[in-house]
């Protein structure tokens, strides 16, 4: 009963779209306010009834109601809790259903917070949103339905894959989500400024938040996946340039682009065009991504081409939207040409450039993500793009943005001097060579490459504390004015600061972890020591154990170092029954220097066990690094000048007093 | 269909990894590391772009073994790459050979490049042809602000000035 009132509302929101798709913009369109307040209340109905719908699949879950198809398919009544819950969007109808409720949320927080939103901008937005909206809705009722029954009921479920049994990536695809759908709403806004013809510091301030949150949650998103990778495939590598990963990088670079220049259009009045065609890059690749992970089109074009229903569907979804914004941006977009004028050397200059970067960046990426896509379906042959392709074709596109994103908040507006401002970061290029010199003395100038990359991020991060010193004149002024200053720095600043640095800690975890890495596989009986990059590791056997799903071989290891005991490690095998198949918990000890790591494996005929014992340097970087990105857009979101909803409370505060 | 969800199966019980096994390595350290290096740059041909030495499917396997062979018998290293795309073709190579059909991926991203340079020069000159005719900074293609919409962006302005 329950799983029929969560499909009736489905159906129903998805006809609430259809009005809120049409009589807000109308109503825009002839100056008709009551038609245009329609998008309000119908933004919030939807999302009402979008909650009640994946709220009854998440009941269904948690009941293990194994009448419902979905349920069946994805889990079985032994699971934790937390598991049947996460395992609705572990699948392809629940997470289709997870994406159009995150996007009935975001229409609903725009009707909400858009308060001081001029009414016709604010109709305009969520009619857009509810043409995207009726597209998914439509997807999931027509060809994802997570609602359908099996008649009769089975006794129990097929379970859940092993691989997804885990904290980290039940909480991956959430986030994910927030970050591709949250694209949407810059995507709404640049619609609706098209059809305004206007774009000003207004509107890009209206857009900031909305897209420095969407950045945010993408950022979690991708970290959370790639710190699953590290500790859950078993060898310590944390990014494959796998199709399904780049399918999420791509809008992440997309939206770092709008962001830049959404601060020049704030600021300065200027690449406006440029901003709102980033605005339908950044969705465009959010549904991209969507459209690659979630049609099979990755396992193979002839997989995609005999059961093409929900490929194709998404395929006309992203042409429809993605082309008919183009078509509106040529039509509207030359209106919106004029802007404030600045030199090629100046802080817009660098924001351009950082736009330029990250734009050949993401189209280097498309082209080698479809690249074996296309060729197979043109019948040119089977080929693979891994790694080595995306590291000789986008590195050194990421290069020269690491060296100017050092310069560029020196930089002036309008006109920045490029000689003074280098002058000026003296010191950061000496902790840059200092670094490299450092390195190269410890590690061996075996790596040059390496050496370089730290080096990058040494400048980085001097240039970014450089600049922070700067601004608060520090040695420039008595040190009580400096900490004065310090207070007052806008949030925003410190946003762009910490988020920066971040960056820099992060090059430092992906360089270190890629090149220094140490392993060592082997047999090891009760009481052997095998000595991984100077730790002594003592295995102690195995036990065996039976967890709530899954049996697991738990081996001990403990690790000292000159004799000295650092930690116990207990890494586990789990095999899940239900569906036969192992998974590796790996043992993991952070140190700021390096992780510990330990797998253990199958037993041999000799009562030995495999085990994988791993040196993985400076890997709590990657994720301290991308930290402090996340916790950058959430300070600069605090900013009040990003509050949404700021101006208007402080109205009312002033008509209280 | 039947192919899809064979072709899943096989890329799914592929993915908890457990791939070198150590009966599998060659007793000489130098052979051994230089049997790692091949194995990373060759893609186990059942999995999804995961190389041999990282996939634990029973053809990674049967593949790595194949590879410590070639080097036993004496093979460079590309020779033995050579090998692998005279059994399995190109498809096998996670870095894929410069020829005709991936011209365009190699050449691609140069292009690409290109492009965004020449786009931005362009922008730059015709704002200074801009300037030049007297047209510049102004914004007479766009609506005006109406007393209301002025009033607003000034609440704002000011509020990012506090």
């Amino acid at each position: 009963m329950i799983t029929e009132v969560g499909h009736f509302a489905l159906v129903l929101a998805l006809m609430v779209a259809g009005v809120q798709a049409v009589v807000p913009i109308v109503g825009a369109h002839r100056g008709n306010a009551a038609w245009m307040a329609v998008g309000r209340t119908s933004a919030l109905t939807q999302f009402v009834l979008v909650s009640i719908a994946f709220a009854a699949l998440i009941h269904a879950f948690m009941t293990s109601d194994f009448s419902v198809l979905n349920v069946v398919r994805n889990s079985h009544s032994d699971k934790p809790m937390f598991y049947k819950i996460s395992g609705v969007w572990g699948n392809h109808e629940g997470s289709m259903l997870l994406w159009c409720l995150i996007l009935a949320i975001f229409g609903g927080a725009v009707a909400l917070f858009g308060r001081n939103l001029p009414p016709t901008l604010r109709a305009r937005v969520l009619g857009i949103q509810a043409l995207i909206s009726i597209g998914f809705l439509g997807f999931v009722l027509l060809t994802s339905n997570p609602f359908d029954r099996l008649i009769p009921a089975p006794e129990n479920g097929q379970g859940l894959n092993p691989l997804l049994q885990d904290p980290g990536l039940a909480l991956h695809p959430p986030f994910l989500y927030l970050g591709y759908v949250g694209f949407s709403i810059a995507f709404s806004f640049a619609m609706a400024a098209l059809i305004e013809g206007r774009v000003d510091a207004a509107w890009a301030r209206w857009v900031r938040p909305w897209t420095l949150a969407a950045w945010g949650f993408l950022t979690v998103g991708i970290a959370l996946g790639s710190w699953w990778a590290y500790y859950e495939l078993g060898w310590g590598g944390w990014w494959y340039w796998d199709p399904v990963e780049n399918a999420s990088f791509l809008p992440w670079l997309a939206g770092t682009a709008l962001l830049h220049s959404a601060i020049v259009v704030e600021k300065r009045n200027a690449l406006k065009g440029w901003t709102i065609f980033l605005a339908i890059v950044a969705f465009a690749m959010s549904l991209l991504g969507t459209f690659l992970v979630r049609s099979g089109v990755l396992t193979s074009v002839h997989a995609f081409a005999t059961d093409p229903e929900r490929g194709v569907f998404i395929l006309v979804l992203l042409m429809v939207y993605i082309g008919g914004a183009f078509v509106l941006f040529a039509v509207r977009g030359p209106a919106l040409k004029a802007g404030s004028l600045f030199r090629p050397v100046s802080r817009e200059g660098s924001l351009l450039l950082n736009n330029l970067l990250m734009t050949t960046g993401a189209g280097v990426m498309v082209l080698g993500t479809l690249y074996p896509l296309f060729l197979d379906a043109l019948g040119g042959g089977k080929v693979s793009v891994g790694p080595p392709f995306f590291n000789a074709a986008f590195v050194p596109i990421m290069i020269p943005m690491v060296l100017v994103m050092a310069l560029g908040p020196f930089m002036s507006w309008k006109r920045g001097e490029a000689l003074a401002t280098c002058k000026r970061l003296w010191p950061a290029l000496a902790l840059a060579v200092a670094t490299m010199a450092g390195v190269g003395a410890v590690m061996g100038a075996g790596s040059p490459l390496a050496l370089f990359g730290l080096g990058l991020a040494a400048w980085l991060f001097g240039g970014s504390c450089l600049e922070l010193f700067q601004r608060i004149k520090l040695f420039h002024a008595p040190f009580s004015e400096s900490l004065g200053r310090l207070a007052r720095v806008p949030r925003a600043t410190w946003g762009m600061t910490m988020a920066h640095i971040g960056l820099a800690v992060f090059i430092v975890g992906a360089v270190g972890s890629s090149t220094w890495m140490v392993e060592s596989i082997q047999v090891m009986k009760t009481g052997d020591t095998v000595t991984v990059a100077g730790f002594d590791y003592t295995f102690h056997g195995a036990r065996t154990f039976r967890g709530p799903n899954y049996e697991a071989t738990e081996g001990t290891f403990t690790v000292t170092r000159g004799g000295e005991e650092v930690v116990t490690l207990k890494p586990e095998k789990r095999i899940y029954p239900v569906q036969g198949r192992p998974t590796t918990e790996a043992a993991i000890h952070t140190m700021v220097l390096g992780d510990l790591y330990a797998v253990i494996g199958d037993e041999d005929k000799g009562g030995g066990y495999v085990t994988r014992l791993y040196f993985n340097p400076v890997v709590a970087w990657l994720w301290l690094g991308s930290a402090l990105l996340v916790l950058g857009s959430l300070a600069s979101l605090s900013d009040r000048r990003h509050r949404v909803g700021a101006p208007v409370r402080k109205a009312q505060a002033e008509q209280a007093s | 269909m039947k192919t899809l969800l064979v072709t899943l199966l096989m890329a799914l019980t592929a993915l908890p990894v457990l791939a070198v096994e150590p009966s599998e390595m060659l007793k000489d350290p130098a052979k051994e590391a230089r049997a790692r290096e091949v194995s990373i740059a060759l893609r186990c041909v059942v999995c999804q772009n995961q190389s041999i030495d990282d996939s634990n499917a029973q053809l990674a396997r049967d593949m790595r073994i194949l590879v410590r062979e070639r080097i036993e018998a004496g093979d460079s290293n590309q020779e033995v790459l050579d090998y692998m795309v005279s059994r399995y073709g190109d498809f096998v190579l996670l870095e894929p050979p410069v020829k005709g059909t991936t011209y365009a991926l190699w050449f691609g991203p140069l292009v690409i490049v290109g492009l965004g340079v020449v786009a931005v020069v362009a922008f730059y000159r015709r704002r200074l042809r801009a300037v030049a005719a007297g047209g510049g900074g102004t914004q007479a293609a766009s609506v005006p602000l109406s007393d209301d919409e002025e009033k607003r962006l000034a609440a704002l302005m000011e509020d990012a000035e506090s």
